[in-house]
């Protein structure tokens, strides 16, 4: 045992660091790097941008770097129909999705409550062990599914319900369905812990006093549990709003989703700093609700502690 | 309108019965069709474990499958050690300046899209000129999985009788001493648990490996990915079937382990 490890100070300042410095290097510092190369001109070049900012090479180099800063890229994206497009679209995708899970997420969450003490760790467990499958075979399984000569069509013409195949994969509707399959244990999950936490003789005594059972979910437990929703609302829709693996494998070539123009711009295009302000204006949107759900968190963990 | 108590209970099995149809169907259709005979994959033709053969055969995705592996366990050490530690650092150091920073570190990369994180660790990578490939991911896996470590593990911590760390000092231990004695065998299963996390998260990433890998690391998500945009197809069933029936072993491991774990605890 060294000195320093003992002295209570410097154990304290190394215990802190260590973790802090590593998420400064790796995760704090390239932010900053992506906010520098969305204010950068593409160049065709290996990388391929016009480096602004070298910290090193004197402050002459530095004025003339912050001269040949440029708002360029952020113009484009702004003017461009399509990523404007592209960013609403993935709004209206990732709103949608979250809309359906809570729909599905309530009774889900209110019949998993329901069960008896014994089944319930099962019924838990049952729901959290997609989860712990490869979300990229969770959604490859949809393709076979959805396909023109896939099972469901296959199902609906068996049932003489349809002659013709629908139109099922490469739609919205492909993209809401992954996007709900995939993210469905983050909604019942807090909605769980929010629905178990509710006393039950509050929805007994509105029970008894004649409240119909649908009354008293949007009088009694709705209002009791919003913070629950909101929590499964948000860890559902900010991971659904940068999507990519769900638009690609299930969407259409002519959807559009912020994640995939980004993809498609690094990867196709090599516009590495287009790419950067498309990441920073996603960033941008998706900043409020991270907040939010940040500050939901803190107040479950002071009221658990 | 009293007499309605048979009702709402059958309402609750069909809502669950429909819940786990649609968790499961998908996943089970896929097991079911890899050891269908035919190359179509929608026609049964008969039972058949060629394909799983095949894969055998399949050298680039054995290569995928081993280097998956061994960023899997690396990064997840990596994250196990480094988001114990954070846990430990928000939990235990009391107020400090900075904390609310570190906090704010940890969480965001659970909530951060994948995509995202992808880019800003390549550019990353690419400014301070570090070849990317094997260690580009096992960096790039152990920054994001140790902020899930750190869920856990401070989880464990918050419920844990500080008392008995304190007691252990008082006794004359150091806190490190304190730690490795008291603290990190109680904590064990979380941190245990972390750990299959992490190695989870890192076998299951395709979007940030993308970004970070270069020639010659390609990894087993990267490798499925790039058969799966060109369809469905039997081989892909069965590797996709062998990684279900791997996780849901270690699962069934892990379970078997934690529930060891709370019946000794509550013997004590």
């Amino acid at each position: 045992m060294t000195r320093a490890a003992r002295s209570p100070g410097w154990s304290r300042v190394l215990v802190a660091a260590v973790p802090a410095l590593w998420l400064a290097a790796l995760f704090l510092a390239p932010f900053a790097i992506v906010a520098k190369l969305s204010l950068s001109s593409p160049a065709t070049a290996q990388p391929p941008y016009t480096p602004v900012f070298d910290l090193f090479a004197g402050l002459e180099r530095l004025t003339a770097d912050m001269s040949s800063l440029t708002l360029a890229n952020f113009t484009t994206v702004f003017s461009d129909a399509l990523y404007v497009d592209a960013l609403l679209s993935s709004v209206r995708l990732a709103g949608v999705a979250t809309l359906v899970l809570l729909l599905i997420g309530y009774p889900a969450a209110m019949a998993l409550s329901r069960l008896p003490e014994r089944w319930r760790p099962l019924g838990l467990a049952l729901v959290i062990l997609p989860f712990w499958t490869s979300f990229l075979i969770r959604i490859y399984a949809w393709i076979g599914i959805l396909r023109p000569e896939g099972y469901l069509n296959g199902f609906l013409r068996w049932l003489g319900l349809i002659d013709e195949p629908i139109l099922f994969l490469n739609t919205d509707f492909a993209i809401v369905l992954g996007l709900v399959y995939a993210y469905l244990p983050f909604m019942v999950l807090p909605l769980f812990a929010a629905v178990a936490r509710l006393d039950q003789s509050l929805a007994e005594a509105a029970a008894d006093l004649g409240c119909p059972p649908w009354k008293t979910f949007w009088l009694v437990t709705l209002p009791l549990t919003l913070p629950g929703a909101a929590a499964g609302a948000l860890l559902v829709f900010i991971p659904s709003l940068g999507e990519i693996i769900v638009p690609d494998l299930l969407g259409g070539s002519d959807t559009l989703m912020i994640g995939r123009t980004l993809w498609s711009e690094f990867f196709s295009n090599r516009d590495w700093p287009l790419a950067s302000a498309l990441a920073i204006l996603l960033l941008t949107v998706l900043l409020p609700p991270i907040m939010v759900w940040r500050r939901l968190e803190a107040r479950r963990w002071s009221g658990a502690a | 309108m009293r007499a309605r108590p048979l009702s709402p209970r059958r309402w609750d099995v069909a809502v669950l019965t429909l819940l786990f149809s649609f968790l499961y169907v998908p996943i089970l259709i896929v097991v079911v069709f890899s050891f269908n005979d035919s190359r179509l994959v929608t026609v049964w033709a008969g039972f058949s474990t060629r394909w799983y053969g095949s894969l055998l055969s399949n050298r680039p995705l054995l290569d995928a499958a081993l280097i998956s592996l061994q960023i899997g366990l690396l990064s997840a050490l990596i994250a196990t050690v480094l988001g114990t530690w954070a846990a430990i650092a928000l939990t235990r150091l009391g107020p400090f300046r900075g904390r609310a920073v570190l906090g704010a570190m940890v969480y965001a990369p659970l909530v951060m899209p994948e995509i995202i994180t992808g880019l800003s660790l390549l550019l990353l990578f690419v400014a301070i000129g570090l070849d990317r490939g094997f260690w580009t991911i096992t960096l790039a896996h152990a920054t994001f999985s140790m902020c899930f470590v750190t869920v856990l593990v401070q989880a464990r911590l918050l419920t844990l009788d500080k008392s008995l760390e304190e007691a252990a000092q008082d006794l004359g231990c150091s806190p490190l001493a304190a730690f490795w004695q008291v603290t990190l065998p109680l904590i064990s299963t979380s941190v245990a648990a972390g750990f299959l996390l992490a190695l989870t998260l890192s076998l299951d990433d395709l979007v940030v490996a993308s970004f970070v890998s270069g020639p010659g690391a390609t990894t087993l998500p990267m490798r499925i990915y790039g058969q799966a945009r060109l369809g469905v197809t039997p081989e892909i069933n069965a590797i996709c079937s062998v990684l279900i029936g791997l996780v849901t072993l270690a699962l069934l491991a892990a379970s078997l382990l934690t529930k060891r774990d709370f019946a000794a605890r509550r013997e004590r």
